[in-house]
């Protein structure tokens, strides 16, 4: 048997198959490795026996590698279940235990060899599981990282929307810190919304910033510049006046910036510099008011 | 040598950069522009550098100064169209054109000439 243990084991493992995945699956019940709530009973025994029978298939190559080929529909198949798991919510451990609760159904199915320690097959077995379970557990936590970064990228998209408020009026609500990277964004989104709706006037405002600092006030400057270069008005509204308070006491000057206490009053002068202006309803239908 | 193009339509010049500039081209629409100023006795000049995709310190000091040159002529330039990348870099060098009138496109810098002219 020392002489070729794989074929044996193999065996033993293709013979025990079913009672093998039986009681994977109530392992996993039972140390609480499941989860109910982000997966069915019947998902979750597609998914424990496409793994069991792949797992199977690679050990008869007998490389206990698991970067060899022989291993690589097993890898695909054990990333993919990772990283939904790592979507849907599971915690680390719970991912890591669906592959270690396979280990005492796997013993058992090989009639107690577990026991006799020295077994050359037992061993490997009990390392080859180890090695899948430290994969399950990379690949986890670089599915969570990409799901960090895809909200990095969220986050930065949905802080800066240009919003039409009439037509040649955009508004950009700035909501949360500025820092340079988030400025860059938000000089280039209001720019190039400027170019593409043609609009002349630019209401930037500020009511969700929590502070404004000498490097924030800069970034402002600069974007209203850049505006005013290529023909457009930039306003600048809802500097609260704690705000104002600390932009005065560090001495930063908003030079030839025009600034406004509510996005209303913005609006007002918007709407007045392309000479319209916002009368009750009465008024304007009666004519040489 | 390439020179850039002066166009005279009514009381104004229009002034097209269609590719990007050549340093020397930039210098010699310096001196053509003040020729054809005094020679049309054009009170406007459009500055169209809408194609204009990179700008380098050079030309955007060479903008600012061809709108003084133009000044001193009595004549008034506005910028037209410069892009989001190129109003970017000159804030980023510290050219704001102070002084210099902007628009977004040759339609509202025509506007803009015509309530000049009404008043």
């Amino acid at each position: 048997m020392n002489s070729n243990p794989t074929a044996t084991l193999v065996d033993q493992l293709r013979a025990g198959y079913q009672a093998i995945l039986d009681s994977w699956i109530a392992e996993q019940k039972s140390s609480g490795a499941s989860r109910p709530d982000l997966i069915s009973d019947a998902d979750l025994g597609r998914q424990c026996s496409e793994l069991l029978s792949m797992f199977i298939e690679a050990l008869a190559s007998w490389s206990t590698d698991i970067s060899q080929p022989a291993w690589e529909r097993m890898r695909g198949t054990l990333r993919s279940v990772s990283l939904s798991r790592a979507r849907a919510g599971w915690t680390p451990s719970e991912t890591v235990q669906f592959i270690f609760s396979l280990k005492q159904p796997l013993f058992a199915a090989l009639d107690g060899q577990r026991a006799d320690a020295d077994a050359p097959a037992s061993v490997a077995l009990d390392r080859l599981i180890d090695r899948l379970g430290l994969f399950t557990a990379d690949v986890f936590q670089q599915g969570r990282e990409e799901v960090i970064l895809r909200q990095q990228q969220e986050l930065l998209e949905l802080s800066t929307p240009v919003v039409k408020l009439w037509e040649g009026i955009l508004a950009l609500p700035l909501i949360g810190t500025l820092d340079s990277e988030r400025t860059q964004v938000v000089m280039e989104t209001l720019l190039q919304a400027l170019v593409e709706t043609g609009s002349t006037i630019a209401i930037i405002d500020i009511t969700g910033v929590p502070t404004v600092d000498t490097r924030v006030a800069q970034h402002l400057i600069q974007t209203v510049s850049a505006a005013r270069l290529m023909g457009a008005d930039c306003l600048i509204s809802g500097i609260r006046p704690q705000i104002a308070q600390t932009i005065v006491h560090l001495g930063v000057t908003l030079p030839d910036v025009v600034t406004k206490a509510t996005l209303a009053d913005a609006f007002v002068t918007a709407l007045d510099r392309l000479g319209r202006h916002v009368v009750p309803t009465g008024q304007a239908s009666a004519p040489g008011r | 040598m390439d020179r850039i193009p002066i166009i005279k339509i009514g009381k104004y010049l229009l002034v097209t950069v269609q590719t990007d500039v050549q340093d020397n081209a930039a210098l010699a629409l310096q001196e053509d522009l003040g020729n054809r100023i005094i020679a049309t006795r054009a009170r406007l000049v459009l500055f169209d550098i809408s194609s204009l995709q990179v700008v380098d310190s050079f030309i955007g000091r060479l903008i600012g100064e061809i709108a003084g040159i133009s000044r001193l002529l009595d004549a008034e330039v506005i910028v037209v169209g410069m892009q989001p990348a190129v109003a970017i870099t000159l804030v980023e060098l510290g050219l704001t054109l102070s002084g210099v009138r902007t628009a977004l496109n040759v339609e509202s810098a025509l506007a803009m000439a015509g309530i000049r002219d009404q008043v």
